[in-house]
């Protein structure tokens, strides 16, 4: 077993008894970096001196005995988190060259707790897709198949864990984009109950949307992650006060009192057959391990991608006005005044899925039409939160497929953006609704494909879902599986 | 002014907070630091920054929208204004569109035939104000333009009135009062130079009697109440001459140009904005209840009204005084505290309107900077007032006080300035008056009463002054009667 293996949790105990330093495990995990990124395209920004420098401080920090629970632990980030003096680029071209002056408050935490910073992840740009090939310096590629795309947007995020090129990752989820991308790449991802991580040094795409997550191997990994960067943040003023429980604690090994929901029109004609057989041996092992499976219904879900197409594109439209070229980033130069450069920098450095969906955001806040679209779909996501808070009081958590299909070939879907859309369609609703969704391997398609289970949790309920999910990777071993690079 | 129009004129007036920390950063909002140099992340429109609302500018917006009686709601959101320009780090305004904080309030203004009016306040609410641009001044940079984020996030009131003006001078007497207001609440230092009190006029005309309004033109850019006056005249003028022409007033947005004393269109470009309003994600309503407002309402400060009604009632000064005094906070405070000095409050009154409000002209100076203190002021009414001095000789102490900034008991014992009151000596000094001028004296004594003044200038003459000129009067008229 090499060092790259172990679980975070794992890696935790070796490094405080000092089985392992941090040095040792850092430099394993860079040597795989520079054997496998170039073909997997995981990481756009790698830190192999200062992960180094990392490292050492955590091995002395862990030597007078101060270790908290991420010191020492080589991590990746998401390049959509602000990392002080790390390039920051969004996956877009505009922002190649931006190194920030600032931590985000989740990365601040994890540097607080001397974790390793191994670098930053590709991704599609500023948060937009559902297969990294909208990132400005090519796709993230799956490591289960490099043939197919890693899902998106926290495509590396997903990529990293399964190829080992990191402990851990964090990623961002404004649609699915931490749990749709865990699911293609066999990992475990965790979008938590909006305000439950702080926004603070996360670049916004749709602001009532974005979350920050853990990417890991297991569950508990997942509980260990999110310890550190849960909590409320004066500096965000979207997150909330409420206490944070002890995740870890929560770990459960049956289900006995547990009342799983399926809502009925998440299992729908269109599912992949394999998705649907996979998915229903996975409720077949809760139902083993003690769970009450009932059957439930939300009613709105047909509308959720409409109306996530339109307020976070309309969010996306006023968020991304700020890449002007006037005070950083790209700046493209010529004939012309002030909207002629504007229109240079913005036309050269946004992609084209970028594009497309500042327009449609654009449109929908315009006037004329605001109370048609943008307003209409503000009260749909009423409509939709309301499903879930009745279900929640008949069920604990809710179990549905992360993603109607498997991983698709790289460029298999990239004509036709409405086919790219509904692969988000069973984890858009928990952005409308605000609660906490977990992703997690629970078999395979034919050729090796990784498929996930998506555990639906009520809001502040990660303490539940995390539960419910150990039981489960505590009675199968999917997450075990490996990929062969 | 074509007298065949009614002029109606709405006002927007943006107040800028004087809280220490900017509206969503905790930069400073000090003015004329280096460029850029009070940014951060936030104010800098960083990716990934995150607004943070400032309690202070809610307090403040409170105070303003209690002291125009308009309804605080309980629940108000912030709203996103979006738009390009350089001095906009973000690409939008955060700003309030739907649910302002303040709602249906109103000023009254004391019109010339000394009635009032009552002009209704529409909204005031809260948003963050734009950064600088500067254009570059050496042959190297003028080409160029430079940003300076200073201001950016700066918290601003704006103060949208009804269309209830019906002349240029309402529009300054409206403008003033709530100059005076914002300052006397002290959530603004009304400095116009700089910016901190600025104004927008929505002018518009219609033929007397027609119900409905005319097509109004937003005047932009004024920023003193001699330009206000200026610009409403000339654009009430051009929109006659439009309608007497046979034309039509459009709907446009006019600048005004200070030196021409005109307004010129910006049509075009800048014209053409739909900014897109939508409510702020980044910002959680703001919820103010009920108990947060009685707080508030509790620590207001005085107002010029209740203060003027206050001056009368308490010390018994003309309301004219009052008028006066009320006109400026500092000067109000300054009347305050010279009384509670123990001056006698007519005497301050006419003190403050008269000498200290000569010199403050003379050296084009503020009551805050004057040389002589309240505390000052009110040791020399004293003496006046226990007949230390004469009113004459105060004259000669306040200008040694204002001089030197030395206190009247020194000033008046260094110079030997004290009055005499001792009827012995000022008796002698009489019966010397009488003796040399005795021509005079007959004169009087056969009914020319009027040469009293003379003999009393003679006896203070002698005495330099500091003879008590009641006493110098009395014992005169008992002496020439003899
Ligand atoms: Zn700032």
């Amino acid at each position: 077993m090499s060092l790259t293996d172990l679980t975070l949790s794992e890696l935790h105990d070796k490094l405080r008894t000092k089985e392992l330093s941090s040095v040792e495990v850092t430099r394993a995990y860079l040597e795989r970096i520079a054997a496998h990124n170039a073909a997997l395209n995981i990481y756009l920004t790698e830190r192999p001196v200062e992960a180094l420098r990392d490292a050492e401080a955590a091995d002395r920090r862990i030597a007078a005995g101060e270790a908290a629970p991420l010191t020492g632990i080589p991590l990746a980030l998401k390049d959509l988190l602000v990392t002080e003096g790390i390039r920051t680029t969004c996956g877009s071209k505009l922002l190649e060259n931006f190194i920030p002056p600032y931590n985000g408050t989740a990365v601040h935490k994890l540097r607080d707790s001397s974790a390793v910073l191994l670098g930053k992840l590709n991704m599609d740009e500023f948060g937009m897709g559902s297969s990294n090939e909208n990132s400005a310096f090519g796709p993230c590629r799956n490591p289960w198949d490099r043939e197919r795309v890693a899902g998106g947007s926290s495509g590396g995020s997903a990529a990293c864990i399964a190829a080992r090129l990191a402990a851990a990752s964090l990623g961002t989820d404004t649609g699915g984009s931490i749990r749709q991308p865990a699911s293609h790449c066999g990992a475990v991802g965790l979008k938590p109950t909006y305000g439950r991580v702080s926004r603070y040094g996360v670049v916004a795409y749709a602001s009532s949307l974005d979350q920050v997550g853990p990417v890991t191997r297991t569950v508990e990994d997942s509980a260990l992650l999110l310890q550190t960067i849960a909590g409320y943040d004066r500096a965000d003023s979207t997150s909330i006060d409420c206490p944070v429980p002890d995740y870890r604690a929560a770990l459960r090994n049956d289900l006995k009192g547990v009342r799983v929901g399926l809502p009925k029109e998440y299992f729908i004609d269109g599912l992949d057959p394999e998705v649907q057989r996979t998915v229903a041996s996975a409720i077949d092992v809760l139902r083993d391990l003690g769970a009450e499976i009932v059957h439930v219904s939300l009613p709105h879900t047909d509308y959720a991608v409409a109306c996530y197409y339109l307020i976070a594109t309309a969010e996306a439209s006023s968020n991304l006005a700020r890449y002007d070229g006037v005070r950083y980033g790209r700046r493209v130069t010529g004939e012309g005044g002030l909207i002629e450069m504007y229109n240079r920098t913005r036309g050269a450095g946004f992609g084209d899925e970028v594009k497309r969906r500042i327009m449609l955001g654009t449109y929908a806040l315009s006037s004329g039409y605001y109370d048609a679209y943008y307003l209409k779909a503000q009260k749909v996501r009423t409509l939709i939160r309301q499903d879930f808070l009745d279900v929640f009081a008949q069920v604990d958590v809710l179990a549905t497929p992360v993603a109607p299909t498997p991983a698709f070939r790289l460029g298999e879907k990239g004509a036709d953006p409405l086919q790219m859309y509904l692969s988000d369609i069973f984890t858009i609703p928990v952005n409308l609704a605000g609660t906490c969704g977990l992703s997690l391997p629970c078999g395979f398609a034919a050729g090796k494909l990784p498929i996930g289970l998506q555990l639906i949790g009520k809001p502040f309920g990660e303490d539940a879902l995390l539960g419910v999910g150990h039981a489960y990777q505590q009675a199968t071993d999917w997450h075990k599986q490996q990929a062969e690079l | 002014m074509n007298s065949e129009y009614e002029v109606v004129i709405g006002l927007e007036v943006h107040v800028q907070l004087t809280t220490a920390t900017k509206i969503f950063c905790g930069c400073s909002t000090a003015f004329g630091n280096a460029p850029n140099a009070q940014t951060c992340p936030v104010c800098l429109g960083l990716p990934g920054a995150l607004p943070v609302l400032n309690r202070q500018v809610v307090e403040n917006a409170i105070r303003t929208g209690l002291a125009t009686d308009c309804r605080i709601a309980p629940r108000s959101i912030f709203a996103r204004k979006n738009y390009f320009y350089p001095d906009l780090p973000k690409g939008y305004q955060i700003s309030q569109f739907e649910l302002p904080i303040c709602e249906h309030g109103h000023l009254d203004i004391p019109l010339d035939d000394g009635t009032s009016k009552r002009i209704g306040i529409t909204r005031i609410h809260m948003e963050e104000d734009a950064g600088k641009l500067q254009h570059g001044e050496t042959p190297a940079t003028a080409d160029s333009s430079f940003v300076d984020l200073n201001r950016a996030c700066t918290p601003l009131l704006e103060i949208v009135s009804e269309p209830d003006m019906r002349s240029a001078d309402e529009a300054i007497t409206y403008l003033k009062k709530l100059h005076q207001m914002v300052k006397a609440l002290q959530v603004c230092d009304g400095n116009m130079e700089q910016g901190s009190f600025r104004c927008d006029a929505n002018v518009s005309i219609r033929p007397w009697g027609q119900a409905e309004l005319g097509t109004r033109a937003e005047l932009k850019n004024i920023n003193s109440f001699r330009f206000i006056k200026q610009a409403i005249e000339y654009e009430v003028e051009r929109q006659a001459d439009v309608l007497e022409s046979g034309g039509k007033v459009i709907q446009e947005t006019r600048l005004f140009d200070s030196t021409s004393g005109t307004t010129r269109s910006m049509r075009g470009k800048e014209e053409a904005h739909d900014y897109r309003y939508f409510p702020d994600p980044d910002l959680v309503p703001l919820v103010i209840d009920a108990d947060w407002i009685e707080r508030v309402r509790d620590a207001l400060p005085e107002l010029p009204e209740a203060k003027r009604a206050r001056f009368v009632r308490d010390y018994g000064i003309p309301a004219y005084d009052a008028g006066v005094l009320t006109q400026n906070h500092e000067v109000s405070s300054y009347f305050d505290t010279t009384v509670a000095a123990g001056a006698d409050p007519k005497q301050a009154s006419n003190w403050i309107m008269g000498e200290v409000q000569r010199r403050l002209n003379d050296a084009g100076s503020e009551i805050s900077a004057a040389p002589v203190d309240p505390a000052m002021l009110a040791g020399m009414l004293k003496r006046i007032a226990d007949k230390t001095i004469s009113g004459k000789i105060a004259k000669t102490v306040f200008d040694e006080m204002w001089k030197s900034g030395t206190d009247a008991d020194t000033i008046i014992e260094a110079k030997g300035l004290k009055q005499v009151t001792d009827s012995g000596a000022i008796e002698a000094i009489i019966n010397d008056v009488i003796a040399n001028n005795a021509p005079q004296v007959a004169d009087y004594r056969a009914g020319k009463e009027q040469l009293l003044g003379f003999f009393v200038g003679q006896v203070m003459k002698a005495s330099k002054g500091k003879a008590n000129p009641a006493a110098v009067n009395d014992m005169l008229k008992k002496k020439l009667q003899e």
